[in-house]
């Protein structure tokens, strides 16, 4: 029963960790590189705003940090639970 | 030494290599023929998985389509890279721990049915073969152009060669000549742009140079260029013209269907652990980063270069002359791909200049009813040579264009030998052994597994020869239908346990039918030209295009699974459990041979 209840905690970490990535994920691909780009236009980068380099350069070095960042939290999370592979 | 002997030794050597790996790599039992023994560490994997990925379209394409775009086609950008995002998150580390080879097997198992297994291998047979007929489709071309042969000869040669290390090969030998032709292909699309990106900017790497100065003008680049094609009557590159609706759901869609291609998902079970499989995603994009940071540094110097070659005494000056175009070395790129139909160009009014503006701008016309001028005189730019004649347009060295002739085609090879992979396990793995022969022995398995592919290559070559639409149409709705169908089956089947058998085949088969359709109506049905009742200029709902409609199908595939579901049988106890299991990472063995 303890087992259960430790996996299904384990699960619910995960399930966290997993939709605050993809808000981020979100925001800086249909947030900040579409949707919101005329808000941040303000914000000069090199010959233009801000919103072009999310588009073009910013939302994919996001993503790279994303994946290693849940895959570091999530391995270690695994030792937490005692859930890692042996 | 000419270029043509250049290029052939570069495409030779790159060659010898690959096949010199497949052979050596050779597998023996179906386990290294599907998930290479399970033996590749992340870093190799990743790398193989990024040469998988990147195929013709992103090496050749995707670069022109920016330059002549711009801003508003970042959504390749962020759509072919932000899908990895999902992978890692929501499929790859639970895929590993079910610990099946393909995923049409995990498919059947979680939802406990053969029918759903029958589905989904049909989805993937369906979305991988009209993905590698646009594959082969690009070898075709690449072959023709370098090796100086008409199209069909270059694309014979390319299958002879795919057939070869995919057929022998298998995962393992596909894996190491994928590493290969990982370094090949990156090396051939980095250091030209290295080079372009110190000419104008002083800036080493691209994708700082795209935001630097401009040398000679002192101005930033982007600025430079925004003002040089406003004052030809284009659209300014980093202004947002289309819909942004459509752009949403477009990147959206692209996301998705990376997702839910099935030679791009087998790659997470070749790895030794769960834990691998997560940093597998994220080193597979770090090699695909390379590429895409660079690709948008590539379109808006090539836009500038070749604009300035146009305009050499600046926009409001004399254009270029014939005779310059004739004579002069750095214009000598304009004749060669003239050759080959993708670029043409004719002096109209007859002033022996070319002007080159967009003729469809109301200040433009009126420009050219006062110097005489009478249309556009760059008559044919085909956006798909821009990557490859990029080198030569920059006046870079023989060998760069030796480098990116033999990138190109790694890049077309080792995705459509990934795809074939992918084929010819559905078949022999989930539709031979799972279906209709479960005693077949592993060397009758092996055996079908290569006739299917041997048979899916062939099919594929008849369809390049004749293909039933561009390449960029087939390669729409390969990503329409694995967006559509395969992603959202496998997301529920671990996200949820409420999903039961009828609700998942239901779901599927709606994504399918409903992005099928929509596609059809807009493409012709078959891709017969002439059949469509809508086009893609003013698509039957609202901004839609076919090509954004994907994501939509993923949509309906959900609510119609959860709806099902929910009027059905609950999913029994012992699936319960199995997606208790697959949800933790302890405990992934060896992989389980199924049925």
């Amino acid at each position: 029963m303890s087992l259960d209840k430790t996996s299904a905690q384990y699960w619910k970490a995960n399930v966290r960790l997993i939709l605050i990535s993809l808000v981020i994920w979100a925001l800086v691909s249909f947030g900040f590189g579409i949707v919101l780009r005329p808000l941040i236009s303000g914000i000069k980068v090199g010959g233009t705003d801000l919103g072009f380099w999310f588009a073009q350069q910013g939302s994919i070095l996001v993503f790279l940090a994303l994946i290693f960042f849940y895959a570091w939290r999530m391995n270690k999370l695994d030792r937490e639970y005692g859930v890692d592979e042996v | 030494m000419d270029q043509f002997t250049i290029n052939l030794l570069f495409v030779g050597a790159s060659f010898a290599l690959y096949i010199g790996i497949a052979i050596w790599a050779r597998a023996g039992t179906t386990s290294e023929f599907y998930a290479a023994g399970r033996g590749v560490h992340p870093v190799t994997n990743g790398m193989a998985t990024a040469a998988d990925w990147m195929s013709a379209a992103s090496f050749i394409s995707m670069a022109g389509l920016i330059a002549f775009t711009g801003y508003d086609n970042s959504t390749y950008l962020m759509g072919w890279t932000g899908g990895y995002v999902l992978l890692a998150l929501l499929l790859a580390p639970y895929l590993r721990k079910f610990g099946k080879f393909t995923v049409s097997e995990f498919i059947g198992d979680r939802f406990y049915s053969s029918s759903a297994r029958l589905v989904a291998v049909i989805c993937l047979i369906v979305a991988s073969v009209t993905y590698v007929i646009g594959q082969m489709t690009g070898v075709g071309v690449a072959f023709g152009r370098f090796l100086e042969v008409d199209n069909t000869t270059g694309l014979l040669i390319g299958a002879v060669v795919v057939f070869a290390y995919a057929v022998f090969g298998g995962m393992k030998g596909v894996t190491y000549t994928q590493v290969a032709q990982y370094v090949v292909l990156i090396m051939a699309y980095t250091i030209p742009a290295v080079f372009i990106s110190l000419q104008l900017t002083g800036n080493p790497i691209p994708g700082l140079g795209l935001f630097g100065t401009d040398q000679e003008s002192g101005e930033p680049l982007l600025a430079r260029l925004d003002q040089i094609v406003r004052e030809l009557g284009f659209n300014e590159y980093t202004a947002h013209n289309g819909d942004t609706f459509n752009m949403v759901l477009f990147t959206l869609s692209l996301m998705i269907g990376t997702a839910g291609l099935p030679h791009v998902i087998m790659r997470f079970f070749t790895v030794p652990r769960v834990s691998d499989a997560r940093w597998s995603a994220g080193w597979a994009l770090v090699f695909i980063a390379l590429l895409y940071l660079t690709a948008p540094a590539v379109g808006a110097m090539a836009r500038l270069n070749i604009t300035e070659q146009f305009w050499p005494n600046g926009t409001e000056g004399q254009a270029v002359s014939v005779e310059t175009i004739e004579s002069d070395p750095a214009y000598d790129w304009m004749a060669t791909w003239q050759q080959t139909g993708l670029l043409g160009w004719e002096d109209k009014n007859g002033d022996g200049r070319i002007q080159y503006y967009n003729e469809n701008s109301t200040a433009m016309q009126e420009r050219a009813a006062a110097e005489g001028w009478e249309g556009n005189e760059l008559t044919n730019f085909n956006n798909d040579i821009l990557v490859l004649a990029n080198p030569e347009i920059a006046n870079l060295p023989g060998w760069v264009i030796g480098l990116v002739a033999a990138g190109g085609l790694a890049a077309a090879l080792s995705t459509a030998a990934g795809l074939l992979l992918a084929i010819s396990s559905a078949v022999s793995h989930d539709l031979i052994k799972g279906q209709f022969a479960p005693q077949i022995s592993e060397k009758g398995e092996l055996l079908s597994a290569r006739i299917a592919m041997a048979v899916s290559i062939a099919v594929a070559t008849y369809l390049g020869l004749n293909p039933p639409g561009f390449a960029a149409q087939t390669v729409a709705l390969a990503f329409g239908l694995a967006a559509a169908t395969i992603f959202p089956a496998l997301m529920m089947g671990i996200f949820s346990t409420r999903i039961n058998n009828t609700g998942a085949v239901a779901g599927m088969l709606a994504g399918l039918v409903v992005t099928l359709v929509y596609i059809f109506l807009h493409k012709g049905w078959f891709f017969i030209p002439d059949t469509n009742t809508f086009t893609d200029a003013d698509p039957l709902l609202g901004t839609i295009k076919s090509t954004s409609f994907g994501a939509v199908g993923a949509a309906i595939n959900f609510a119609v699974a959860f709806f099902v579901a929910s009027i059905t049988k609950d999913t029994p106890q012992e699936i319960k459990d199995l997606v208790e299991g697959v949800r933790v990472p302890r405990g992934a063995g060896a992989a389980v041979e199924g049925h």
